[in-house]
């Protein structure tokens, strides 16, 4: 295979010095990059109350008590399909976006884009425009270089620093750890966390940045099935701009398309690709070169659009010189309408089950080794392993009764009476006899259904879990 | 899909020459980055093999500079785990059993620890779940020979039943009525009915009658005259549902004929040097038993 011609096997990174650049698309970025960074930095700090003994984090993720927390919701490990259930709704509103939109989440909204964006903001502020910034690279090492390089690097790692502490918030209470992390007082973990994060948001958004896209992330590819002839996605109008060319007086300039090659919509690319070349795996859509080219477009007072958002469709309406279809046509269809349904059912699913879900709950796990007791004076007695949840935030009486057969009774294992005490927010394992009376029904036939009901005494909340009796089996 | 590749861009990389539907694949060049992550690895794996047990010697591997061993690690888990729980073990060996369960941490601990020492040593008879064979009694259920109470479960595993190694065993001994020719056959199943009788079962109301009074003259020194029993003397309670043997008449003529005598070790230390329970497990298993739903 190898020909001593061959070129090499690897290939450097080519740097990208994306340019500056104004426009619709631009500032819509920069609405929603603080937005996103917006949520994500301040979420740990938004208190609320739940009263005593609970955590007042708006959003917590308590590993050490496994809750939950997310406003007035309050997740415990046995309801962890809730978590299921958000990242199939994720999964099927990035389908839904990506057949409708293209990658949008990729040009928009996914950390890596919106972390390299701020990365290039504050590269660009340190050292320059695009112009500068080439110049710069080409420089040998100077007193002025180690200086710049050194500011950006200091401004880099802060922001990951940022990141990763940020992070860490959301695990503990925010104010506590902030405190903490200053004093020298926080877990290692904290820090070790904080360290990871600030390193591989250093790396990623100040080095790697579009090679992360290109070569690491799978999502790219998985899109690519998902696209169709009429998701919206970024395109240039060949058609109307070729043949490209300079557009000089002398040079017959009558006979070229709308494209002057002025290549403002590759030096804006923070991926560094042409996107005259058609659609390709590394545009991330982001719309920085429709902005570049609009702005060209009004200088040299063509038409807007030669490069822009549209459809594989529009290409052979617009060359047979027919309207393309509108934006709503391309975005209504079959597929796009049952991610939609899809969607909402999940998401109807998860709230309903949130509304219906009761503050205390039980679970029964028959004791089966042995299935059965005879007791001295000839009753069958059955032992069950009753879980109790509280999910208040102070103790509270649970009545525990059993309803099957009239002739059963209940009691509880280390207490006379049939109500125990379970502490706030806990889970308290209780066991549990139903006794049937010797020769009744239940204690002469193999098996009788029936139901635990637990109630809480203070408010007459209730729940019920149903299970089996075992008697003699003849 | 065959051809030959075909120099296509300026960089001159080209098409490997496969081909399906008119969609090429090419040979571009993999990022200069990635074949380094490559000899990261690599030289993080040969740093991995010196930190970390790795080659494999004859009789064992290659112990590594930091001296890391699986075993190692759980034995400094367990040693950590007795470290935290000393002062409960302590507490454990020398607790007041009556008032166990008032101390919600050492009553958890004992019967966590209990439910361990009853698996090892318990379970063989008494089975895992506690609910015992015939001729080895059931620990669920409200019958007790020998007491129920935390302190008597107790006293039964530290000394056993009717075993040789602890001089205060708990002792008795049923005579063999039939063996021993001290009742005929006749009037064995005439006391056989009369405990058929009293224990609620179906019985012949003659022979039962006929046997009260051989009844009250061998068996009541023990077993009372009402039959109930005496803890004291492990004689069973012959009115209630529960049989170690078994209730049936002939299960009853051949306890009366030949008797029985079940044995239970010893399980303290101090009279089992090799493998005994000391204090604090016997205090342990005592506390599990009694809150299995039959203590009293």
């Amino acid at each position: 295979m190898s020909q001593p011609d061959s070129p090499s096997l690897y290939a450097a990174r080519e740097p990208v010095f994306p340019r500056r650049v104004s426009g619709n698309f631009r500032t819509l970025k920069w609405g929603l990059m603080i937005f996103t960074l917006g949520i994500y930095y301040l979420t740990p700090w938004i208190r609320w109350d739940r009263g005593p003994n609970l955590p007042d984090q708006a959003v917590l993720i308590d590993m050490a008590n496994r809750r939950f927390y997310f406003f007035w919701i309050e997740i415990w490990p046995h309801e962890f399909y809730f978590v299921a259930g958000l990242l199939i709704m994720a999964g099927l509103g990035l389908f839904l976006f990506t057949s409708a939109l293209g990658r949008v989440w990729c040009g928009y909204a996914c950390p890596q884009t919106v972390w390299t964006d701020l990365y290039i903001l504050v590269e660009r502020w340190v050292e320059g425009d695009r112009n500068a910034r080439v110049r710069l690279w080409n420089q040998k090492w100077t007193m002025r270089k180690a200086r710049l390089r050194m500011t950006k690097w200091v401004l880099w790692l802060l922001i990951g620093l940022a990141t990763g502490g940020a992070w860490v918030f959301y695990f503990t209470d925010a104010p506590t750890l902030a405190r903490d992390l200053v004093t020298l007082d926080a877990h290692p973990i904290a820090y070790t966390t904080m360290g990871i994060l600030a390193a591989t948001t250093f790396l990623f958004g100040g080095f790697a940045r579009e090679q992360v896209c290109i070569y690491m992330c799978p999502w790219p590819r998985i899109q690519a099935a998902m696209m169709d002839e009429d998701t919206i996605t970024i395109g240039y109008r060949s058609w109307r701009g070729e043949p490209r060319g300079k557009h000089r007086k002398a040079d017959g300039a009558e006979q070229l398309g709308d494209c002057i090659d002025c290549n403002a919509c590759v030096n804006v690319c923070p991926m560094g690709i042409d996107i005259r070349d058609g659609q390709q795996l590394a545009c991330i859509t982001c719309g920085l070169c429709i902005d570049a080219c609009d702005d060209v477009m009004a200088k040299i007072g063509k038409p807007r659009g030669l490069v822009d958002y549209m459809a594989l469709t529009d290409e052979a309406a617009e060359r047979a010189g027919n309207r393309p279809k509108s934006i709503w046509k391309h975005i209504l269809r079959p597929r796009t309408i049952l991610y939609t349904v899809l969607w909402s059912a999940v998401g109807i699913g998860l709230v309903v089950a949130l509304f219906i879900r009761s503050d205390i709950d039980m679970t029964v796990a028959p004791i089966r080794n042995p299935l059965y007791v005879t007791m001295s004076d000839g009753s069958i007695r059955n032992a069950y392993d009753v879980r109790l949840l509280n999910k208040h935030g102070d103790d509270r009486p649970f009545r525990i009764s059993v309803v099957g057969d009239p002739s059963l009774r209940i009691e509880l294992e280390g207490t006379p009476y049939v109500t125990v005490d379970v502490p706030a927010n806990e889970t308290k394992l209780q066991r549990v006899y139903v006794i049937a009376p010797r020769a009744s029904d239940p204690a002469l036939v193999e098996s009788t259904d029936i139901r635990f009901w637990v109630e809480d005494n203070s408010n007459g909340d209730r729940a019920y879990r149903d299970s089996t009796f075992h008697g003699v089996n003849q | 899909m065959s051809g030959t590749p075909e120099k296509k861009n300026e960089d001159g990389y080209g098409t490997t020459g496969h081909e399906w539907d008119g969609i090429e694949e090419w040979n571009n060049p993999l990022p200069r980055w990635w074949l380094w992550t490559f000899y990261i690895t690599i030289i993080w794996g040969i740093g991995y093999t010196i930190a970390y047990p790795a080659w494999p010697l004859v009789d064992r591997a290659t112990a590594g500079l930091l001296g890391y061993s699986t075993r190692g690690e759980v034995a400094e888990q367990i040693s950590e785990f007795e470290a935290r729980n000393a002062e409960l073990q302590v507490q454990l060996a020398s607790a007041d059993l009556n008032t166990i369960s008032d101390d919600a941490a050492l009553f958890n601990y004992a019967v966590q620890g209990g439910a361990a020492v009853f698996r090892n040593n318990c379970s063989q008879c008494h089975g895992s779940g506690a609910a015992g064979a015939v001729g080895y009694p059931n620990l669920l259920d409200d019958a007790w020979l020998w007491g129920g109470t935390i302190e008597e479960i107790a006293y039964s595993v530290r000394h056993g039943i009717r075993n040789e190694q602890s001089l205060d065993a708990r002792w008795s001994q049923m005579p063999a009525f039939g063996a021993d020719e001290l009742l005929d056959e006749q009037q064995i199943v005439e006391v056989a009915h009369y405990v058929l009788q009293i224990s609620g079962q179906a019985h012949d109301a003659d022979l039962a009658s006929a046997g009260a009074e051989t009844f009250d003259l061998e068996c009541s020194g023990c077993h009372m005259a009402d039959g109930t029993g005496d803890m004291l003397g492990g004689a069973p309670n012959l009115t209630d549902a529960i049989w170690l043997y078994g209730g049936d008449e002939a299960t009853l003529i051949e306890t009366i004929t030949n008797s029985r005598f079940g044995v239970m070790p010893a399980w303290s230390e101090e009279f089992r040097p090799a493998g005994g329970l000391s204090d604090s497990e016997i205090n342990a298993v005592a506390t599990y038993v009694h809150q299995l739903g039959g203590g009293q």
